[in-house]
C-alpha cells in the first residue's frame, strides 16, 4: 500500500511542470558549479603539489559541490513537501486516502517515500557528476559515497520537515515558509560559544552534514538524520490521528 | 456476517469547540436501501457523513458496516465503504485511467483484478470515452461522475454520497440522479442532500437532520397528500414564522 501511494506521489510530481522545471535548473547550476570548482583546483594545483597532506580533488571539487548542494536542497525541498498534505486537504483528496482500507503509517511512509524518490534523482546525478571526475584522476570513492549518503539523509530529515509543517494547515505556501524557516533555524542554530548553548551543535544539521562531507561517516551524524526524520514522521502521523479524532 | 444491515449507526456525537455538530444520531440502512439525509445548511449532514466514513472519529457511539466496526475493525469496515465527499476527492494532474487504477488499488482490489474494475467502473458511470482524458478538463458533471466511480470501483456494500448534484447543470444533475437510482439497486446509499425533489425521486427512507439531531426517520411512502415533504422539512427544520406561513 505504501508502494501504491509513493508511486500516486511521484506521479503527480512528474507530471507537474515543477518538477522537470527544477530538474533542468539544478543540472545546469551544478554542472556550471562542478566547472568552476574544477577550474579553481587546476588555479591551486601547483601550490597543492607542494603541501604535505594537501586537499585532492575530491576534498575540493566533490565536496564542494556537494556542500552547496545540500543548501540548494534545502531551498527545493519545501517546495515539494508543503503540497504532500495540506493541497490534498484543501481539494478533498485526502478524504479519499482516509476513507480508504489504509493507514495512517501507510499514507505518510507513502508521501514520504514518494518525495524521496524525486530527490534521489538529483542525488543520483550529482553523484554521477562526482564520479565523473575519476575521468580525470584518483578519486576518493569511498568519500564521494559517504557524501552521496550524506545528501540523502539530510534530504531525508527535510521532506520529513516539510510533511509535518504540510500537516498543519491546508495552505501550501504557508506550509513552504514554515518548513524553509525552520529548515534554515536548524541550518544556522550553531552558537558560538560552546560553554553556553553546547545543544545548538548537535542540534546543527550544517554540523552534521560539513562532519559526514569531511570523510569522517561518524554513527553520530547518521543516527542524528534518522532521528529527525523519524520523530517528524511520527509527529505527522500523531497530527493526522489527532484530526480525526 | 449475515448482517441484515449494511450501515448502522448508533449514537454518533461530535462536538467542535463546545458546539454539538452531531448529537446521538443513529440510523441504519438495509441491503438495496437508499437513505436520504436531509437537512438545511449547517445541521450537520457533513459532519455525520464524514463520521460514517471513518474519516472523523465520533466522541461517542459508532459505525458498523456489515458487521464491522469502524473503529476496532476499520480496515475490513472501509473496504465495504464507498464515500463520495462534497467536493469530488480528484487528482485533477491524472488522466481518468490513471485515478480510478490507483483508486482500485488503494482499495485493496488485487492487482490483476485492477484493470477489469476500472472498466467496469467506467462503462457503469459512462466514462468510456474519456479514460485517457485529464480530470482537470473534464466538467464538473464528468468530474462528478468519476468521484462516483471511484466510490463504486470495489463494489462495496454502502455507498455515501454528499451532495453530489451542487453546482451541476440541470442535464447533468438529471443523468447523475439516473446513475444513483442504477446505483441503489445493487448497493444500498446515503444521500445528502437539500433539495427535497431529490429524495423523492430516488430515496427509499428519509432522515431530518436539525442542529446535529434527527428530528424524524421515515420511509418515503409515509408521507401522505395531507402532509408533504416539503411542509414537514420546512416545520422541522424552520423557525422563521413568515416562511411557515408563506
Amino acid at each position: 500500500m505504501i508502494n501504491t501511494i509513493a508511486g500516486r506521489e511521484l506521479r503527480s510530481i512528474f507530471v507537474s511542470p515543477l518538477a522537470w522545471t527544477t530538474l533542468a535548473i539544478l543540472q545546469f547550476l551544478f554542472a556550471y558549479l562542478l566547472f568552476s570548482r574544477i577550474e579553481l583546483f587546476m588555479q591551486y594545483l601547483p601550490r597543492l603539489r607542494t603541501m604535505d597532506a594537501a586537499p585532492g580533488i575530491t576534498e575540493i571539487v566533490a565536496m564542494g559541490l556537494f556542500s552547496i548542494a545540500g543548501l540548494v536542497l534545502l531551498v527545493i525541498t519545501p517546495l515539494f513537501c508543503s503540497r504532500a498534505l495540506a493541497e490534498e486537504r484543501r481539494s478533498g483528496t485526502l478524504k479519499l486516502t482516509l476513507s480508504s482500507p489504509v493507514s495512517l503509517t501507510d499514507i505518510v511512509l507513502g508521501k514520504f517515500i514518494g518525495l524521496l524518490s524525486f530527490f534521489l534523482i538529483i542525488i543520483f546525478l550529482l553523484a554521477c557528476m562526482a564520479f565523473s571526475l575519476a575521468l580525470g584522476g584518483p578519486i576518493d570513492f569511498l568519500q564521494i559515497l559517504g557524501g552521496t549518503l550524506g545528501l540523502v539523509l539530510l534530504t531525508s530529515a527535510c521532506i520529513a520537515i516539510g510533511l509535518f509543517m504540510s500537516s498543519l494547515t491546508n495552505q501550501p505556501t504557508v506550509a513552504a515558509i514554515s518548513t524553509f524557516a525552520s529548515l534554515f533555524f536548524l541550518w544556522i542554530i550553531k552558537w558560538d560559544d560552546e560553554n553556553v548553548l553546547g545543544i545548538t551543535t548537535y542540534l546543527s544539521i550544517q554540523e552534521h552534514f560539513s562532519s559526514i562531507l569531511s570523510g569522517r561517516l561518524a554513527s553520530v551524524d547518521v543516527i542524528f538524520f534518522i532521528l529527525v526524520s523519524f520523530f517528524f514522521l511520527s509527529l505527522t502521523i500523531w497530527r493526522l490521528d489527532l484530526e480525526r479524532n | 456476517m449475515g448482517e441484515d444491515y449494511s450501515i448502522q449507526a448508533s449514537g454518533l456525537t461530535r462536538s467542535y469547540g463546545g458546539r454539538l455538530a452531531a448529537n446521538n444520531i443513529s440510523l441504519v440502512v438495509k441491503p438495496g436501501e437508499v437513505l436520504g439525509l436531509l437537512g438545511v445548511n449547517g445541521a450537520g449532514k457533513s459532519t455525520t457523513m464524514d463520521m460514517l466514513a471513518g474519516i472523523q472519529i465520533p466522541d461517542k457511539g459508532d459505525v458498523s458496516i456489515s458487521g464491522y466496526s469502524l473503529t476496532k475493525q476499520p480496515r475490513q469496515a472501509r473496504r465495504r465503504l464507498g464515500y463520495l465527499p462534497e467536493q469530488p476527492p480528484v487528482y485533477p494532474e491524472l488522466t481518468v485511467n490513471e485515478y480510478l487504477g490507483y483508486c482500485a488499488r488503494l482499495r485493496r482490489i488485487k492487482a490483476k483484478k485492477v484493470a477489469p474494475a476500472v472498466e467496469y467502473v467506467k462503462q457503469r458511470c459512462g466514462l468510456v470515452d474519456v479514460g485517457q482524458r485529464l480530470i482537470r478538463n473534464l466538467s464538473k458533471g464528468y468530474q462528478q461522475r468519476v468521484g462516483i466511480a471511484q466510490a463504486i470501483i470495489h463494489e462495496p456494500d454502502i455507498i455515501i454520497l454528499d451532495e453530489p448534484t451542487v453546482g451541476l447543470d440541470p442535464v447533468q444533475i438529471i443523468e447523475i440522479r439516473k446513475l444513483i437510482r442504477e446505483l441503489g439497486q445493487s448497493h444500498s446509499v446515503i444521500l445528502s442532500t437539500h433539495i427535497l425533489p431529490e429524495v423523492l425521486s430516488i430515496c427509499d427512507h428519509v432522515t431530518i437532520l436539525r442542529q446535529g439531531k434527527v428530528v424524524h426517520n421515515a420511509p418515503i411512502s409515509s408521507f401522505s397528500k395531507n402532509e408533504s415533504l416539503e411542509q414537514l422539512f420546512i416545520k422541522l427544520t424552520c423557525n422563521d414564522e413568515e416562511v411557515l406561513t408563506s
